[in-house]
């Protein structure tokens, strides 16, 4: 009897483990899933703009409803200056940020500073676009704008890029919003792979008379250079595709403009502001693969990151 | 607590009344010692004892770490390495340390070694290529890796990484050399190397070893401190320290009745 029992109980075990392995199998590829759809849908939609431009969609400017002619550039221009406006900010600031945390701030600095830096990377995208708007764009166009045009809006090669009326929105604005929002993201990251390199290490390098800074530009930097850029691909993927902050402050304009003071439009806040009046296939269509593009350019910098941060990992497993 | 401290002829390094605080624990108790020049001497006693951190006091090492605090003396030419005055930079061109561990930078073998040298010294590229070699050779490593300079300094095997470690710390041409337990992560023929290797540096260098390994101890240095719980409890020359003992503790400790 007693033995009797005792198998039943194991048959239900056994039958329970099976139906909790086959559910979390579920859950597991319908994220696949989900994601052939996605793309299977977005590549439907976006088949009629693509029969009727091609690949000429990725070089043309034409954005044109009323005739329905459709072009990506200068989304795309857009979407990847403000992107690439965003890192050149964020990276130093983050590296510096990392840099006080780890190796020079007084221990009781560190945790509400690290907790600062979440906070910050906790706060909707809209507030930032709100603030962009009503405070950091009039501060921009009265303060900063005018000053650019005067002292670097004259300069050989780069002045074209700055100079300009002083509006406040544009795609230099629109870039310094995403820097702001990406650091904390970076600087997380940074902060947590300087934190694992070995104490031993940087005791070596301060035994033979390098300064912090020596310590950690020449050696901490590069042992973690694969989980540094593995935290800047990841803030990458975050500014390509924020939509609420940027339609905020970057103009949407389908202009485009060789200076960086100009509105100019980007691919989600192209998506964001059009959908509701897209009239007619073709306009719809041509938003759908604009989708598609980001879609792609933010898988690729997605994946780099992951490969980067898998042969971290890699090398980490060895060192120890 | 007494302690039986032998003379040491010609001594590179006076320490005296030294204590060193983590926080608000007394780690090394009122330290008195002599390091001779160009001798090596070697540290040892039970994990815990204060070797290392006596060790890491000599180039103010423990400064990276708020909360860690020394006191006293440690006379080096005439100057105390604990005067706050003390410029951390020019003290760490004096004195080089190697580590537990192997630590290459994450750059080329060249640069593991020029990386100290351009420190101090603004040396043309062909200079900078003698010093290299005569530190790689100083170090027994330069007929293994004089083809591959070029190469990451951590693709080379343990022991190897620990010579040029070593060598990374004699580029610099310091006077002494802090060794601490330079062969714990080491298999027994690199361990073997270091050693022969210690025993040819100590010509040119004064060297202070941390070692867990009392054999070790005795077969290469000259004179051998023995600390226990924060206290040194003797110093004399290694002969003597392992054959005759002064101290009871220490006989206790060399032949294994504890530690």
């Amino acid at each position: 009897m007693m033995i009797f029992s005792h198998e039943a109980s194991l048959k239900r075990q056994a039958l329970f483990d099976l139906s909790f392995r086959s559910l979390t199998r579920f859950c597991a590829f319908a994220v696949l899933a989900l994601l052939a759809a996605i793309i299977v849908s977005l590549v439907e939609g976006s088949m009629p703009a693509i029969h009727a431009f091609g690949f000429g969609f990725l070089t043309s400017t034409k954005w044109d409803p009323v005739n329905d002619n459709f072009g990506a550039l200068i989304p795309v221009f857009g979407t990847l200056v403000t992107s690439g406006i965003a890192l050149f900010i964020a990276i130093p600031v983050s590296f510096g940020i990392a840099l006080f945390l780890t190796e020079l701030s007084p221990r009781f600095l560190r945790r509400p500073l690290g907790i600062a830096i979440e906070l910050l990377a906790g706060i909707p995208s809209i507030i930032y676009g709100m603030w962009g708007l009503f405070i950091f764009a009039p501060m921009f166009a009265d303060h900063v704008e005018p000053w650019l045009n005067r002292h670097v809006g004259s300069l050989p090669l780069i002045g074209p890029f700055f100079s300009g009326p002083p509006m406040g929105i544009g795609l230099l604005t629109a870039g310094i919003i995403l820097a702001i929002m990406v650091i904390p993201f970076i600087a997380s990251v940074m902060r947590d792979v300087f934190d694992v390199v070995p104490s031993m290490l940087k005791e070596s390098a301060y035994a033979v008379g390098a300064t912090t800074w020596e310590v950690m530009w020449q050696v901490v930097l590069p042992y973690t250079k694969v989980g540094v850029a593995g935290g800047i691909m990841l803030g990458l993927g975050r500014a390509l595709g924020e939509t609420m902050a940027v339609t905020f402050v970057i103009g949407n304009s389908h202009d485009l403009n060789k200076s960086l003071l100009m509105p100019g439009n980007s691919i989600s806040s192209a998506l964001a502001n059009e959908f509701n009046e897209a009239v007619g296939a073709l306009y719809t269509s041509s938003l759908i693969e604009l989708g598609l593009i980001l879609f792609f350019i933010t898988f690729v910098v997605l994946s780099i990151a992951r490969f980067m941060l898998y042969r971290l990992g890699k090398r980490e497993g060895q060192a120890s | 607590m007494n302690m039986d401290i032998e003379v040491v002829v010609n001594p590179k390094i006076v320490i005296k009344d030294l204590n060193f605080y983590y926080g608000k624990f007394r780690a090394l108790k009122d330290i008195n010692l002599s390091i001779a020049e160009k001798m090596v001497t070697a540290f040892i006693g039970p994990s815990g004892c204060g070797k290392s951190t006596l060790l890491r006091t000599f180039n103010r090492m423990y400064q990276l770490y708020p909360k860690q605090k020394a006191t006293g003396e440690i006379m080096l030419d005439g100057a105390n390495i604990l005067d706050s005055k003390q410029d951390l930079n020019m003290l760490r061109a004096k004195i080089g340390m190697v580590f537990q561990k192997p630590t290459p930078f994450p750059m080329s073998i060249y640069d593991n070694i020029a990386f100290g040298v351009k420190l101090y010294e603004n040396l043309s590229r062909h200079d900078m290529e003698v010093r290299v070699e005569w530190a790689l050779r100083k170090a027994a490593l330069w007929t293994e890796v004089k083809d591959k300079l070029k190469q990451s300094g951590t693709g080379l095997s343990g022991g190897q990484q620990q010579r040029l470690c070593i060598a990374r710390a004699i580029a610099v041409k310091p006077e002494i050399l802090l060794l601490d337990e330079p062969t714990s992560a080491l298999d027994p023929i690199s361990t073997a190397h270091i050693e022969k290797l210690v025993d040819e540096l100590k010509e040119d260098f004064t060297i202070v070893i941390v070692t867990h390994n009392m054999q070790q101890a005795a077969r290469i240095s000259d004179y051998t401190a023995y600390m226990y719980m924060g206290d040194l409890i003797e110093l004399g020359e290694t002969s003597n320290v392992f054959t005759n003992p002064k101290r009871k503790e220490t006989e206790d400790y060399i032949t294994g009745r504890f530690g």
